[in-house]
């Protein structure tokens, strides 16, 4: 019936094409082998991971083992915990100081919105590791260090939410604010529900941006935290890889890769919104 | 200010401007909390950060004293600060080719594709969105000297085996390749979005023009169409790497022999296990300096691609 | 239900450019008065002022007598439709139509997201509510539309939405920005007829801004010309058109646009344009303009006033009326525009009158004569001597 080839061919797939993808599935080999390797490992028995020969599956199948050891060894949950507390309480309050500010910005006119507008350009340039020594000193002499506070206090303003709704604010029409003023609205309701929730791809591409730093940071945490209750998930993992577990590879990898489970399936549940947020620093 | 305020009593409507007025008073309300955040967060602490960069200050020490340039001085002779300046300067010449290079290929090959992009885009974006550390333990075990399947596959194509993270002239291109793997992805993406920004007719015009091999395409239309968004992802990549701080904490400590020092590592002993809060504040600033200058050039690239 | 509304010596100025010069015009209760303008000539902000939206920098806004200058939009009981309609994007069209009076009837607490619908003590207010909603969709006909998003609606059922929202609250006075000029060509001429209508119905005062002169001719009960900052002069449609005061309203209004020769009167007031003689009078002395609308030109056939040389350029069939491109060849190198019935054209042709140089034709009561700073001036013509202009009474309107 077809002509040989013709299913490649319906398929877009010329000479050129498969050699593209072979290309490229090669690529993608070498990118996704460290999670194969990780994943492999946290299902194979110990005295594999020591062997000098290579095997691409578990010789001998040891089911959760490993991950019941590393649950038995560290607070794996209890991690995860800190991780998703710290994270929500971030972008919460950024969520609820940056919308008010970068809507200022946007869309009133007052003295010193420019000198504002350029502090938050200069804050932007700047990394935690430059305030850190007086935040730390600070958290010490007010005795709350080693608190969820402390974690979360130096995140609390994200100039950088600022700038990016105040970008979108600012392309929201004018008509559109004085019809709500007209129909009644005071300017708060204004913000809050008309405004914000046209907003929501923004918001929704900033959230993902946040829970992403926030959740994979280590320096900040590595810092201000001492108690291992409070650890957030790196802070966690570099407990786990310290304490004794050099025979213990298969739970150590057993515990990457529930650490790293949460933000990849979030990421493939939420690609576009991922790929927008995380890449936005870059496309502004 | 507080004049102004109290010449207008509540209830009665001022003078100077007719006609109903948003109170422009809303828009302070609004940026407040921002403004007490970011003065307390960040202003302030910098403030005191450069001040401190003066003193002889340590944590705990009861008292302290102005030094001048004191700090200044003896990082300029300090052996262990050169190294990690330099430390870092190498880790940013191996992470910045490496990763811009590699996006731009993947992202010229998946936008070539007429199926798949996506699945690529995934696979190449999800080392972005893991948890480095996490995955940090596992290049650690993959790059292993006498278990890691990198050294298995060394020695089965007849190559001597690494060790990765204990020799001092591997272990920051051993880093670099774990900075490279976490930032390809994210170069790609970026890539991508400035491929999609270039107008199709300009393929067509060429095509017209008789250029229809793909690389001399690639030559004649793609790259310099593509040349500020390089430039952007080019300094992008140059201040993340320049933060390098997760790998070195977890996976080396600074060795061995201090061949892993990198700067904020440097700068997060001094600072918060040495507690010499003066010196490391010294650090800071010559850290704060190298950044803000960075950025300014990518202000400058950014506003060229405005412009473009 | 409805008001007067006085605008009085109003002033704004955005930097250094005087966007209005002190605009001055009275509205009377129930009328349908169209600013109408080119663009940049201070409308929509005049509109916008009236709103509360923006602050003037000098004079007074009255609505029903009462200055409300000191009123914020909402309280000053007016509702407007925007050139771009400005619905709530995130809300359904019900909700949009809502919202004016969830606004003012629920409280604060009611009108939460989620939990506001637990509030007590809301269900007959809501209730008043729906029923508002239903009978004013009904009467712009999209009841149909009600659970869709502004996103899903063509152009024209967004303008009736938004036309919708505001009658919901049934306010004094309607203002309108350009509310048909997103619309394309046949929907924009249908609309016209429900907004006349509408106004006719609802008896309420509507303040309309438009730049397009039809819209103004056709739908208002004035016509308050604005250009450059001012206004230049406030009259019915027929008016306007008629007796216009200045020779920037005849330019504007009517189109084709008038015909303006250059005349020169001799001292005894007679004048003559293109070197010829006219019957045409005036008082003044010197060079003017002469205005002459397309539609009272014709092929001279002898019993004219006004004569004009002319050869043929060009004819452009409009359908039942046909224009005619006449250039002079005097020393004015004039080219001007004839409007005459497809048949009259016929006959002409016929008749082979149109195939060399010929003379146009006017009666001298229709010319407009205009002075060398474009002031309307009084012309004389035979026994109807000072005809009673309304230029002054138009002039009065117009605050300086």
């Amino acid at each position: 019936m077809s002509r040989p080839g013709s299913f490649f061919m319906r398929m877009g797939l010329t000479p050129g094409q498969i050699a593209m993808h072979a290309f490229l599935l090669a690529c993608a080999f070498a990118m996704l082998f460290p999670f194969y390797w990780m994943v492999l490992t946290a299902f194979r028995p110990s005295q594999e991971v020591f062997s000098a020969t290579f095997h691409w599956l578990p010789q001998t199948f040891v089911g959760f083992d490993n991950f019941r050891e590393a649950f038995a060894k560290a607070p794996l949950l209890r991690f995860m915990a800190n991780g998703a507390i710290i994270c929500s309480g971030i972008l919460a309050v950024q969520l609820l100081t940056a919308i008010p500010c970068a809507y200022a910005l946007a869309k009133y006119e007052f003295r010193g919105r420019n000198l504002l507008f350029a502090l938050v350009l200069f804050a932007l340039c700047v990394p935690v590791q430059v305030p850190a020594l007086p935040l730390y000193m600070g958290l010490a002499f007010t005795g709350t260090l080693d608190s969820y506070f402390s974690l979360m206090l130096p995140f609390f303003l994200s100039v950088f939410a600022i700038f990016l709704f105040r970008q979108v604010f600012r392309s929201f029409p004018d008509d559109i604010i004085h019809a709500a003023r007209l129909d009644g609205m005071g300017e708060m309701e204004i913000l809050w529900r008309v405004v914000v929730p046209s907003a929501s791809p923004a918001i929704a591409a900033f959230a993902v941006f946040s829970i992403t730093a926030h959740w994979n940071d280590l320096y900040w945490p590595l810092i201000v935290v001492t108690s291992p209750e409070l650890a957030p998930p790196p802070l966690g993992m570099m407990y786990f890889s310290d304490t004794d577990l050099g025979s213990s590879f298969g739970a150590l990898m057993a515990a990457a890769t529930l650490l790293t489970a949460p933000l990849t399936i979030l990421f493939l549940f939420a690609q576009r919104h991922f790929v927008q947020g995380v890449t936005m620093t870059g496309v502004k | 200010m507080t004049m102004v305020l109290s010449s207008h009593p509540i209830g009665r409507t001022p003078r100077r401007r007719l006609g109903a007025e948003i109170a422009p008073s809303i828009a302070y309300w609004f940026a407040t909390p921002s403004i007490i955040l970011l003065v307390g967060t960040m202003l302030l602490p910098i403030v005191v950060m450069i001040a401190m960069s003066f003193t002889d200050y340590e944590l705990g020490a009861l008292d302290f004293s102005f030094v001048g340039f004191d700090n200044y001085v003896s990082l300029w002779g300090d052996k262990t600060f050169w190294r990690s300046l330099l430390n870092t300067a190498y880790y940013v010449a191996l992470v910045v080719p490496a990763s811009v290079i590699i996006g731009l290929v993947l992202a010229v090959m998946v936008n070539g594709l007429k199926r798949g992009r996506r699945f690529y885009q995934i696979a190449f974006f999800l080392p972005v969105t893991s948890t480095l550390i996490a995955m940090a333990t596992v290049w650690k075990y993959l790059l292993h000297g006498k278990i890691g399947p990198v050294n298995h596959l060394l020695t089965a194509i007849g190559l001597p085996g690494m060790e990765f993270f204990g020799d001092p002239s591997l272990v920051m291109p051993a880093l670099a390749i774990i900075g490279v793997w976490s930032l390809a992805g994210f170069n790609m993406v970026l890539f991508t979005a400035g491929l999609t920004a270039i107008p199709q007719e300009l393929y067509e015009a060429s095509a017209v023009d008789g250029i229809d091999n793909p690389i001399e395409r690639f030559f004649t239309v793609t790259l310099p169409m593509l040349g500020p968004t390089t430039m952007f992802v080019i300094i992008t990549t140059s201040i993340t790497a320049f933060k390098v701080f997760d790998t070195v904490a977890v996976l080396t400590r600074g060795g061995p022999q201090g061949a892993s020092d990198v700067l904020l590592y440097v700068n997060y002993l001094e600072g918060f296990q040495y507690m010499r809060i003066g010196l490391a504040s010294a650090i800071t600033v010559v850290f704060l300096g190298i950044i803000l200058l960075l950025s300014l050039v990518q202000a400058k690239v950014l506003e060229r691609k405005v412009h473009y | 239900m409805t008001a007067t509304v006085s605008i009085s010596s109003i002033e704004k100025n955005f930097g250094a450019t005087k966007t209005l010069k002190g605009v001055s015009v009275d509205v009377a209760a129930g009328e349908f008065l169209t600013l109408v303008g080119p663009s940049g000539c201070g409308k929509s902000t005049l509109l916008r002022i009236i709103a509360g939206l923006i602050p003037q920098d000098g004079g007074t806004i009255s609505i029903d007598g009462a200055p409300v200058d000191h009123l914020l939009p909402k309280a000053r009981d007016v509702s407007m439709v925007f050139q771009s309609y400005a619905l709530y994007p995130h809300m359904s069209v019900r909700e949009n139509i809502a919202t004016p009076l969830k606004v003012r009837r629920l409280s604060s607490f009611a009108r939460w997201p989620l939990v506001g619908k637990f509030a007590p003590g809301q269900a007959a207010a809501r209730a008043e509510i729906a029923e508002a909603v239903k009978q004013v969709a009904a009467q712009v006909e999209i009841e149909a539309l009600l659970d869709r998003r502004p996103a899903q609606l063509s152009g024209g059922q967004r303008q009736r939405v938004a036309l919708a929202r505001a009658m919901v609250r049934q306010p004094r006075v309607f203002l309108m920005d350009e509310p048909l000029s997103n619309l394309d060509a046949r929907l924009r001429v249908h609309m016209r007829g429900e907004l006349s209508e509408l106004h006719q119905r609802l008896g309420a005062t509507f303040i309309y801004v438009t730049h397009d002169q039809v819209e103004a001719m056709t739908m208002s009960t004035r016509v308050a010309l604005m250009m450059d900052g001012e206004i230049v002069q406030v009259a019915t449609p027929d008016e306007i058109y008629t007796n216009p005061a200045d020779v920037r309203v005849a330019r504007f209004i009517g189109s084709p646009e008038i015909n303006l020769l250059q005349g020169r009167a001799d001292p005894q007031g007679r004048i003559s344009i293109a070197g010829r003689a006219t019957a045409l009078r005036t008082e003044a002395v010197g060079q003017l303009t002469v205005g002459l609308r397309p539609e009272i030109l014709t092929i001279d056939d002898g019993s004219s006033d006004i004569v004009i040389d002319g050869r043929l350029q060009r004819v452009e069939r409009l359908g039942h009326d046909v224009l005619l491109h006449v250039r002079n060849d005097g020393s004015d190198r004039k080219n001007m525009t004839l409007r005459v019935s497809a048949a009259e054209l016929e006959a002409l042709q016929m008749s082979g009158r149109l195939e060399e140089n010929f003379t146009i034709g006017a009666r001298a009561t229709a010319a407009l004569l205009f002075d060398a700073d474009g002031k309307r001036l009084p012309a004389i013509h035979g026994a109807t001597a000072s005809e009673p202009l309304t230029y002054s009474s138009g002039r009065k309107l117009v605050g300086v």
